[in-house]
């Protein structure tokens, strides 16, 4: 018995004894969140795909380092139409896929029809939740081998941004049609880096694409790591397992930003976290109440105390990452309690008590149910009596997307979007209204934000489309159909000897201008 | 000892039909579905209801059942719909992962625990009996992912001699004396409230046989002690024994849902989880599925054992 001991003694000191190095100097290690679920980039719906597929895949346009601004990227010029209905785009000549065959208006042809045309050979390669971002094209049509010509049912002024987004990705007609369904676990683009092997739920590999139009990228070969618990994520960022994570939670930031070795980066996302507060029924019908409310909400403690700097107080439904349509004269509701009492008085209503959905957790939710507490605890300060209901995520999701009607008087609510069209289109319209089929679950209605929703949307220049969204930020900040809450800081952090890296307002990673020392 | 085993495995099909009807339900009647989870912000009446048409959920449960068995009785497990791939590939490379992972903890508890529980009844009372129930005490109540992270801050943070996560390195490695480095960490932590459980049992069945007539007989008659103990009060131990860890097996498999999710091993436990809360049913419904086979395949190893070592069994 003895000697087996000591033998078993002597095998596992013989496993452990090759003392861990850290990542060879040409291979980069990225700790993501999670498996990815597809690298098909009209399939893939989520955050922490595109983070891989950015890489591999390029649209037409592309958002401009560090903004939201469209640049050129695989088309080098566009027109579009007077009446906003016809798009030309240019293409960059002598582009090829990753597996040689090249880039044309055919390519971008097959892209969109295979998302769009439900009789498309390779449509069953879907479903394609998100192709509804696409959903105004009519026609997709080639007009020489290098120009392509987009026609939309209606005018739709986001378009633009939509193909700078991951799903307007180019894909390789050759593999789609070589792989069908299994694209998305061999995704062939036009990228920086090319893809070379995921092994299930160890890695995804990508390598340098030599022949790529632009820079070459920094590394040889980058490696994707799903590490889905963000302790152990943690840990393997201490113990020299990664060089770069994302999403690292709030209580390991200040101990990473103290560490020399470890360089700590935050950026301002497109993001709102926001209470909903229904307006068909209860107090909050009454415009005082809800700017009371606003007023009750003692915002700076949430995004510094509870999200620990995370997070940034946000003034209204458009966040500051969309800086060209920001309105910054806008500012949050500052922390009033006594105003908030005086307004409650003023509007006269009596019962205060309200029912407060909260979820457990969700995409982009943060920390959901300490700060519905706070906020619970800040209404019931200035004479609400506010109920809490908490939910799991999906649950959470088929509760109040369908209206809070009869159901909750307020519920938590995030959103990250990639043009300031988007969150108000989808949540404050009144055509937008759950049975219209939209989120404005709380049923916020104006008829002048509408008219400049839609005018925004049709029009086809940048500087009247971005005086309109800072008008309806003024307008809905003063209707106050939310208690507007936080904008959401995403970080990363790196070991200190990465350079270049740079965090996306899209909340992409960009690679390929990464090196390390 | 054939018929026996035949018996067995024909009664356990009612538990794994029933277990699949139950998991169905059970995933039809929990709020959210797949489409929402696909979807997340942008779950739009139309956009789930499109979803679902095209992923066929919008068909009744029952019919989705009935869909789900027929394809399973010609071996299509079906294709995730989060995922992209079919079932079959991704619950085979999972269920490798976490037999390796189970397999490895319950070869692990079963020595030790057998090992401390006898060590612990021949010298009852004594000061080896104390040190070792204060160990399996300690184990036993201990969380086996507090203890997890534990050992990560300690071995891979601090001394950094073992990976923190993982089941291979992810560049180079992918060998065996990699596979057993990131190994040790999962296996230790999962084997450890194991190792407690069948040592107090061992300990236990120890001492009740330690006290029969014929282990006196055996002492009387001048029997080697060493002889004693091992050849006629251990044997006899063991019909108590085997059934614990055929259950501990099961608890293995368990607790490797929490582990797997800790040290982020690619196993089957792990998948489950995500499925579950993004409502992959054909996922869920395989991996449990594999995960019912198995326990039920486990227990009849053990109890088949148990017959072999005690005929009276055998009936």
């Amino acid at each position: 018995m003895k000697k087996l001991l000591a033998g078993a003694a002597i095998a596992v000191l013989m496993a452990a004894s090759p003392a861990l190095a850290q990542t060879p100097p040409n291979v980069l290690v990225v700790g993501q969140i999670a498996e990815p679920q597809s690298l098909d980039p009209q399939v893939s719906t989520a955050a922490n795909d595109f983070r891989i597929t950015t890489n591999i895949f390029e649209g037409l346009v592309r958002f401009a380092e560090g903004t939201l601004e469209v640049e050129p990227a695989l088309a080098t010029a566009w027109e579009i139409s007077d009446d906003g209905l016809v798009y030309t785009f240019t293409l960059r000549e002598g582009v090829s896929f990753h597996d040689g065959t090249p880039f044309n208006a055919e390519a971008v042809k097959f892209t969109f029809d295979r998302m769009l045309d439900e009789s498309h050979p390779f449509y069953g390669t879907g479903p394609f939740p998100l192709s509804f971002n696409f959903a105004d094209i009519t026609e997709t049509a080639v007009l020489d081998e290098h120009t392509v010509q987009f026609t939309l049912g209606q005018p739709f002024a986001p378009f633009l941004t939509n193909l700078a987004t991951n799903t307007g990705g180019i894909v390789s007609p050759a593999a789609v049609e070589q792989f069908g369904d299994d694209f998305g676990r061999n995704p062939v683009g036009t990228g920086p880096f090319q893809f070379e092997e995921w092994q299930s739920n160890t890695r995804v590999v990508v390598s340098r694409n030599d022949a790529y139009w632009g820079d070459a990228a920094g590394m040889e070969t980058v490696v994707f790591r799903p590490v889905t618990d963000a302790n152990t994520r943690v840990a393997e960022m201490l113990s020299g397992g990664i060089d770069i994570m994302v999403e690292v939670p709030p209580d390991n930031v200040a101990m990473l930003a103290d560490d020399p070795m470890f360089t700590v980066y935050d950026a301002v996302g497109p993001h709102v976290w926001y209470v909903m507060l229904n307006m068909k029924e209860g107090p909050f019908t009454d415009q005082l109440v809800r700017q009371a409310a606003n007023f009750a909400v003692n915002k700076e403690t949430l995004v510094n105390d509870v999200l620990q700097g995370t997070a940034d107080v946000s003034a209204g439904p458009i966040p500051p990452a969309f800086n060209w349509a920001f309105n910054d004269a806008v500012e949050p509701y500052p922390y009033d309690p006594d105003r908030a009492r005086q307004l409650l008085e003023e509007s006269g209503v009596e019962d205060l008590s309200v029912t407060f959905y909260v979820t457990e957790g969700g995409s982009g939710m943060l920390d959901p149910i300490p700060m519905g507490t706070a906020i619970q605890a800040d209404l019931q300060a200035v004479g609400f009596d506010v109920t809490i209901e908490t939910y799991e995520w999906n649950t959470f999701l088929s509760n109040v997307n369908p209206g809070l009607e009869g159901k909750a008087d307020m519920a938590e609510m995030a959103w990250m979007t990639t043009d300031p069209d988007t969150l108000p289109f989808l949540t404050l319209r009144t055509a937008a209204w759950p049975e219209e089929g939209g989120f404005n679950s709380s049923y916020y209605s104006n008829i002048d934000v509408d008219e400049m929703l839609d005018q925004a949307r049709m029009s086809t220049d940048p500087e009247e489309r971005a005086a309109l969204y800072r008008d309806v930020q003024a307008v809905v900040h003063d209707d106050a159909p939310w208690i507007f809450v936080a904008n959401w800081k995403q970080n990363a952090v790196s070991t200190a000897n990465v350079q270049g890296f740079e965090l996306q307002p899209d909340f992409n990673l960009r690679l390929a201008g990464v090196t390390k020392e | 000892m054939t018929g026996y085993i035949l018996k067995r495995l024909v009664s356990a099909i009612p538990v794994i039909i029933g277990l699949s009807v139950i998991v169905f339900g059970i995933m039809a009647l929990i709020p959210g579905d797949t489409a929402t989870a696909l979807l997340g912000s942008y779950a739009t009446p139309d956009n789930v209801a499109r979803i679902n048409r095209e992923l066929g959920l919008d068909r009744p449960v029952y019919e989705q059942y009935f869909v789900w068995v027929g394809n399973l009785l010609q071996g299509d497990f079906g294709r995730s719909y989060i995922l992209n791939r079919p079932v079959l590939d991704e619950i085979l490379e999972r269920f490798g992962a976490t037999l390796i992972l189970a397999g490895t903890a319950l070869v692990l508890c079963s020595i030790l625990g057998i090992l401390a529980g006898v060590v612990s009844a021949v010298r009852q009372f004594g000061w080896t009996d104390r040190i070792v129930t204060f160990f399996v005490l300690i184990g036993i109540s201990t969380p086996a992912f507090w203890l997890g992270l534990l050992f990560i801050l300690i071995f891979a943070v601090q001394w950094r001699v073992l990976p923190a996560s993982g089941m291979y390195a992810v560049y180079g490695g992918g060998d065996l004396p990699d596979l057993l480095r990131h190994l040790i960490l999962p296996a230790t932590t999962l084997a450890i409230v194991a190792t407690g459980v069948i040592a107090r049992l061992t300990r236990a069945a120890m001492l009740e046989v330690l006290r029969q007539d014929y282990v006196r007989t055996a002492r009387a008659k001048g029997l080697d002690e060493r002889r004693v103990i091992y050849r006629h009060a251990f044997k006899s131990a063991l019909v108590s024994i085997i059934p614990v860890i055929g259950i501990q097996a099961g608890f293995v498999m368990g607790g490797a849902v929490y582990i797997e999710t800790v040290f982020q091993w690619p196993g089957i436990g792990q998948m489950l989880v995500s499925a579950i809360s993004t409502r992959d049913l054909l996922l869920v419904q395989g991996g449990v599925l594999l995960v019912a086979v198995t326990y039920v395949l486990i227990n009849l190893v053990a109890d088949v054992a148990q017959a072999m070592l005690d005929p009276r069994l055998k009936t």
